[in-house]
């Protein structure tokens, strides 16, 4: 769209350029105030490594590993002497790493699931008036904020998973290592999944919705069903909106940091996937919901580089996956499908 | 000899008919197990969807009524150990309301300029690509990621007008006026994506007629394109606005933790902003059972006030869209 406009504009740029010196001003000072999102970003990456410097070049590598307890390191960290010398760096952030991980992929991997289904769904199988519904539905659930579903996981499903998925051989079994009480790995997937399903469920219906109607209508023409022509027209058209719309869910899940501080049970440890389903009832806490237990000590220097470093850590993968959303899209677009 | 050909040939005939009559079909028998299944699991996921938003709005509604009085709309929050007299959440809906304004009023004016530039300039094309993926970015960045670096700024001593400066001279870097402007950042993304889509509505020859009037592009974007695409700005920063009440992280980070809205300084209005305070996101969270509060009554009725509010929001920017939606001949 924007191209189609330019050669206008040039000629009535050229006409008007002696006469309207203003123009050329209006156009240097809005591109200025646009690039300064760019300066911002920058700004932004650069200020929040530096400051975070501090606590990854004093662990070097061992930074990233595991070892020792997370929670005891970083009160160790907050208690270190005020004196710049004897800070204390000593961190292996694994756990937080490893459960920011392991709790977005999982959360990911189901929505994608739903969000195809769903969207086939809203856009081919929905009788009318359950299609009307569908889209305020899916708008109210984009809508409710964070903080909402944290009260609403931390009240409801956590007390259910304690009485109902935990056993006490389950309590038992790993009292020695970790107390079960509910707030879990399963319940931050589970909201987790429900928050991120709406940014997928638009993007892959706007782009469903886009297909061109003759392709479908060849398909159909074969003599496939409605299924098959979806499954083997629609959805491989779509691919990159698919692709898209998981990097972006990934990127959103990634920093979600209320929700999950309220109910993965804010215990750094590392839930281990191959103690079978036991893992997904062990408490956990992703970098982002350290970030906002630690909110309070960010004056105390070594805590708040710790707190800057993850901030990095964090700003530098979403910040890789929403360019590469943007650029799954813009791929999209130029067959003229989905190009929001 | 001649027989045995034409029988032949009829044969031929008949076979080729058959072939070029494809066997009929009943349109169940298309339908193998496995897209059965497909349709089932469409139709089974979709009903999910609606389930869930049925439950949350059931469960908040009646915990809301059962737990929203005028007494604790009305009346501001106290520190105290018995919980009756903890008071209510006034202070919080009143820094919500005034978190949100802030956010919208510094978003909106720079949300349209990088809109109007993006889609009327765009020049040079890389620069404009890169602004475009920019604020995906911005999109995607976590709430908390920009409080932290909100905080690191504004603890800068030459902000510290912005906020409130300890006497050893550590700049507090906390205060409504922070709070606002990260929260601005925000919403920006939706103000720019509302302005460029009513802007590309526009039709071509709407520009075309202005140019044709003798108006260079500086005044048709003041005159012509920005008057017209005002519901577009509306909704943008509405949604904005809505995303803004939403957020927690930054509220968390950047208000301090103090319940009510305590002033800083002694100019009337200004003291307020340069204060800290709480928002009705920080209250649920302080008084769920991961905060301090513990208070899940409270916690609850100031939810249900909050997703109102939300839902207040996103139904006008329903109304604007429907109502504002320009038809161009």
């Amino acid at each position: 769209m924007d191209e189609q406009y330019l050669g206008i504009f040039d000629e009535s740029e050229q006409a008007s350029k002696e006469e309207h010196p203003t123009n050329r001003r209006v156009e240097l000072m809005l591109g200025a105030l646009a690039s300064l999102v760019l300066v911002f970003i920058a700004g932004m990456v650069i200020f929040v490594f530096l400051k975070g410097l501090p606590s990854l070049t004093g662990n070097g590598i061992s930074w990233f590993g595991g070892g020792g307890n997370v929670d005891e390191q970083l009160t160790n960290i907050f208690n270190s002497p005020a004196e710049p010398e004897n800070y204390v760096y000593e961190l292996s952030a694994f756990p937080l790493l490893w459960s920011t991980f392991l709790i977005s992929f999982i959360a990911v991997c189901f929505a994608t699931v739903i969000s195809i289904f769903s969207s086939i769904f809203i856009v081919e199988f929905a009788p009318r008036p359950l299609e009307r519904i569908l889209e305020p539905v899916v708008k109210f659930l984009a809508a409710i904020p964070s903080v909402i579903y944290g009260l609403l996981g931390v009240l409801v499903l956590v007390p259910w998973i304690n009485d109902t998925l935990i056993t006490e051989e389950m309590r038992v079994s790993v009292r020695y290592v970790i107390q079960l009480d509910g707030t879990s790995v399963l319940a931050g997937v589970i909201i987790l999944t429900i928050m991120i399903l709406p940014i997928m469920i638009a993007i892959i219906t706007d782009s469903l919705r886009a297909v061109p109607q003759v392709w479908r209508e060849g398909a159909l023409a074969l003599g496939v069903n409605r299924w098959r022509a979806l499954r083997t027209v629609s959805l491989r058209a779509i691919r990159p909106a698919i692709v898209a719309a998981a990097v972006l869910a990934t990127a959103r899940a990634l920093g979600e940091a209320i929700m999950l501080a309220m109910v993965t049970g804010s215990i750094g440890f590392a839930p281990n996937p191959f103690d079978g389903f036991l893992f997904f009832l062990e408490p956990s806490r992703p970098l982002a919901a350290t970030i906002i237990d630690g909110a309070e000590g960010l004056s105390v220097e070594p805590f708040g580089q710790t707190m800057y470093a993850f901030a990095f850590i964090l700003i530098v993968s979403t910040g890789l996956l929403s360019f590469a959303g943007w650029a799954a899209r813009k791929s999209l677009s130029r067959y003229s499908i989905g190009a929001k | 000899m001649s027989t045995t050909t034409t029988r032949k040939r009829k044969q031929e005939a008949v076979r080729q008919t058959r072939a070029a009559r494809p066997k009929k079909i009943k349109s169940k028998d298309s339908w193998s197990i496995g897209d059965r299944i497909g349709v089932g699991l469409a139709w089974f996921f979709g009903l999910m969807l609606c389930l869930v938003a049925a439950a949350i709005t059931l469960y908040m509604a009646w915990k809301g009524v059962s737990f929203v009085n005028w007494e604790i709309i009305s009346t501001s929050p106290e520190a105290s150990l018995e919980q009756s007299k903890t008071g209510g959440f006034l202070d919080p809906i009143i820094g919500t309301v005034l978190l949100t304004v802030i956010g919208a009023a510094i978003a909106t004016p720079i949300g349209v300029a990088i809109a109007i530039w993006l889609t009327e300039y765009g020049r040079p094309a890389p620069l404009a690509r890169f602004v475009e993926a920019g604020i995906e970015v911005i999109v995607g960045a976590p709430s908390i990621v920009l409080a932290i670096f909100g905080l690191l700024v504004f603890q800068q001593g030459f902000l510290s007008p912005f906020s409130f400066t300890a006497e050893g001279g550590a700049v507090f870097g906390r205060s409504f006026f922070a709070a606002g402007a990260v929260m601005s950042l925000i919403a920006l993304p939706f103000v720019v994506g509302g302005t460029r889509e009513a802007l590309n509505s526009i039709p071509r020859h709407v520009r075309e007629a202005s140019y044709a009037l003798g108006k260079d592009q500086a005044s048709t974007i003041r005159r012509v394109l920005l008057p017209s695409s005002r519901s577009g700005i509306a909704t943008g920063s509405t949604l904005g606005m809505a995303q803004i009440a939403g957020d927690t992280a930054v509220v968390v980070v950047l208000l301090g933790a103090s319940l009510q809205i305590s002033p800083e300084g002694d100019i009337p209005g200004l003291d307020v902003l340069k204060g800290t305070g709480s928002t009705l996101t920080s209250f649920v969270f302080q008084n769920s059972p991961a905060g301090e509060g513990n208070a899940p009554d409270k916690a609850y009725a100031a939810a249900f006030v909050l997703l109102l509010l939300v839902i207040l929001l996103n139904l006008i920017v329903n109304l604007v869209t429907r109502k504002g939606k320009q038809v161009w001949g």
